[in-house]
């Protein structure tokens, strides 16, 4: 038997990961790949946490699915709005986005 | 009598309709439109006029009768602003004169001004100016008045800044709106008081006579309130009506095209302070008889200093103006003596009979002065001279005029002066010796005017002057006509003091005696101008220093000057502009530059990389996440 302790280790390592990535990448894919690390680590702890605290019930699964299928979605949208960015100004560098300052 | 209504509103739809259409016409459109206009509006006006004299007097005395009335906003449950439209005796008599003087001049000055720019606007004007002042005769309560009194007063600014690209006349027009404005400020407080204390504006009501009962408690400085309050609404007047030391407009006003000056600041609107005493004459007699001594004694100086300073003026106009100033001083005078009643209402007769005689022979004189000015090209008396060659019919009238304002009889300003000079000598007899000799001097400047323009030696002219055209010679031939036979209109029986009829008597020292004085008068003149002479400018060497102070207007518009410029302007106004500039916009600009300088300080935070921004939210949080857990 696995403890619940290691899982959510990995899922921290995850998280951070993933908020590292977002503050320190500059490129607008590896930012969005950064949010799905966040996501999945909130994933990995929904199941954990349901596994191991509430076992015989299954709302933690079903949210974790949820939120699979609703990150499905925000990527698709992401990528569309990258996309975009990309035809307006040929980049993809997320320091060259500072349209809003003017 | 509901003719009277369309008097009203027919004026106002003119101005509209000339002010908003007018662009789109030709000159000769918009000019006979308005004049169609207004002959319409006479027309209606003698109709009015006819009905309510034709319906004869009930109970001896003429009733006055409103005919349209509308309230229009309501303070309390007693005092309330209405619109209307009161027809009395001297209401109905001040719309004749009012319509047939804008009549004469909406005629002329199809002549006059022919190919003037802005004819359109000019004829607009005209119309505001008529709709102001018949809205202000036919007032039914004394604020109604007030407001057409300004209306009035803005119209005038208007025609006296007609000619809008000469400096002279744009500072003309600014003199008369504000000296006149300070005059209506003593107006409203005089009009605010008398509300507040008798609780309504109305003129009826305010005749009835127990509103004196309601408010004789109160006092103020020893006068009652009332008093204080009819003394305010008489600076007003005296605003208007250019009485001492508030005259300082009406000679500066003739900048104005010369119909104008006619209409306006001759015959009608002028005259607006001695209808404005007359229409609160009852007022005055209950509440306030020593305020008509101080309006009779203001106006006694006003027609002397104006009678000595129309001596020396070289200005054609601007001896006619001052010839108006002093012939207002007559009307004042006039009402200033007169008592309640019968004989002793003597004066109040003949204030508005000479109001209604000076309006017409007045409008004469200046339109004459217009033709004369209209074909030399100048103002000054010098250019003139030995015109009557060219000029028969302005020559004609204008002696006319000169004749009625001399008081010579069969013209109508006999009949009127020397009903003034009869009310002044049953006040006092030194009252009347003054105003017998400022009849005179009035005889002696108007010959003067008269022999140097059409007499004297001719002056080098580069084209010889020419009769003016018919629509100019038109309305001076019946304006002469009226002042021919004016005089033998049975005034008393029309207008007095208490609505009585009232039947004029002639006497006949007073009478003999005065124009015994204008004829010694005029010989006088005839002495001096008839041919060039040497005896004037002996006269002016023999007078040197009085002489020059006539000249220059014994200096009350220097004085005036000193006191704004030198007292108020560099005394007072100086220390506050300052007071303004660094401490109050010290204030304000002190803030904004502190407001800038941190601006400048925190803007690099506005970095507009998003990364930056998550970042400090992140820090935020985790800020806050400390905080909550550990504290």
């Amino acid at each position: 038997m696995i403890h619940m302790e290691y899982y959510l280790v990995v899922s921290t390592i995850m998280f951070f990961a993933g908020i590292f990535g977002f503050f320190y990448r500059r490129n607008l894919l590896a930012i969005l790949i950064s949010i799905e690390l966040i996501l999945n680590s909130v994933d990995i702890n929904f199941a954990v946490f349901n596994r191991y605290l509430f076992p015989g019930q299954l709302e933690g699964f079903f949210f974790t699915l949820f939120a699979i299928g609703i990150s499905a979605a925000e990527t698709a949208v992401a990528i569309a709005i990258i996309i975009n960015i990309y035809r307006n100004i040929r980049n993809i560098q997320v320091s060259k986005l500072d349209k809003m300052k003017h | 009598m509901e003719s009277a209504v369309l008097i009203f509103v027919l004026p106002m739809l003119m101005f509209m309709l000339l002010g908003i259409g007018g662009k789109y016409m030709t000159h000769r459109t918009a000019g006979r439109l308005g004049t169609l206009g207004l002959t319409v509006i006479t027309v209606l006006a003698y109709v009015t006029a006819y009905r309510y004299f034709g319906a004869g007097r009930s109970g001896g005395v003429w009733l006055p009768q409103t005919v349209f009335h509308l309230e229009w906003l309501r303070f309390t449950e007693n005092l309330q602003i209405e619109l209307g439209i009161l027809l009395d005796p001297i209401s109905v008599m001040m719309l004749v004169v009012i319509t047939t003087v804008s009549l004469m001049v909406h005629i002329y000055s199809l002549g006059y001004m022919k190919g003037e720019r802005g004819f359109q606007r000019y004829y607009a004007f005209l119309s505001l100016f008529t709709f102001s002042m018949l809205g202000l005769v036919v007032a039914t309560n004394i604020f109604q008045m007030y407001i057409f009194w300004e209306l009035v007063g803005v119209s005038s600014y208007l025609l006296i800044g007609f000619y809008y690209t000469k400096p002279a006349a744009i500072a003309a027009s600014k003199k008369a709106f504000i000296v006149t404005r300070f005059a209506d400020l003593g107006f409203l407080i005089g009009i605010l008081l008398l509300s507040f204390y008798t609780q309504t504006f109305n003129f009826t009501e305010l005749m009835s006579g127990n509103v004196c009962a309601s408010a004789s408690g109160a006092t103020f400085l020893g006068g009652s309130v009332i008093a204080w309050a009819l003394g305010l609404i008489f600076v007003g007047g005296a605003g208007k009506s250019a009485m001492f030391p508030l005259h300082i407009w009406l000679p500066d006003a003739m900048e104005g095209p010369t119909p104008v000056s006619a209409l306006i600041h001759a015959a009608t609107m002028v005259v607006a302070g001695v209808y404005l005493v007359a229409r609160l004459f009852p007022l005055y007699i209950e509440a306030a008889p020593e305020l008509l001594v101080g309006i009779a004694i203001v106006g006694a100086f006003t027609s002397l200093y104006a009678a000595v300073v129309a001596c020396v003026q070289t200005d054609i106009k601007r001896v006619l103006a001052f010839s108006t100033i002093s012939q207002i001083g007559f009307m004042m005078v006039a009402l200033g003596v007169s008592g309640m009643g019968g004989h002793a209402g003597l004066g109040y007769v003949a204030g508005m009979f000479h109001l209604f005689t000076h309006a017409m022979f007045k409008a004469l004189l200046f339109l004459c002065a217009g033709a004369i000015i209209h074909t030399i090209g100048s103002n000054e008396m010098s250019a003139m001279g030995g015109l009557r060659k060219y000029m028969p019919v302005t020559h004609i009238t204008f002696l006319v005029a000169c004749l009625a304002i001399s008081g010579i009889p069969p013209f109508s300003g006999f009949f009127s002066k020397d009903e003034i000079l009869t009310a002044a000598f049953l006040f006092s007899p030194w009252m009347g010796v003054l105003m017998s000799g400022i009849a005179g001097l009035t005889a002696f400047y108007m010959f003067r005017l008269y022999y140097n323009i059409f007499w004297g030696a001719e002056a080098k002219r580069e084209h010889t002057p020419h009769e003016a055209p018919v629509s100019m010679t038109a309305p001076l031939l019946f304006l002469a006509f009226v002042t021919c036979f004016a005089g033998f209109i049975p005034f008393g029986n029309f207008v007095s003091s208490d609505g009585v009829e009232y039947t004029i008597h002639l006497d006949g020292k007073v009478a003999l005696s005065s124009v015994g004085l204008a004829c010694v008068a005029i010989g006088i003149a005839f002495r001096f101008y008839r041919q060039a002479s040497v005896l004037p400018a002996k006269m002016a060497t023999a007078f040197g220093g009085f002489y020059r102070a006539a000249l220059h207007r014994f200096y009350i518009d220097n004085l005036y000057l000193f006191i704004t410029k030198r007292i108020i302007f560099a005394g007072i106004s100086q220390g506050i502009a300052w007071f303004d500039r660094h401490v109050i916009d010290g204030a304000m600009n002190l803030t904004a530059t502190v407001t800038q300088k941190v601006a400048y300080c925190i803007r690099g935070l506005q970095s507009g990389q998003i990364q930056q921004y998550a970042f400090v939210f992140l820090i935020g949080t985790l800020l806050i996440v400390v905080w909550m857990v550990f504290l």
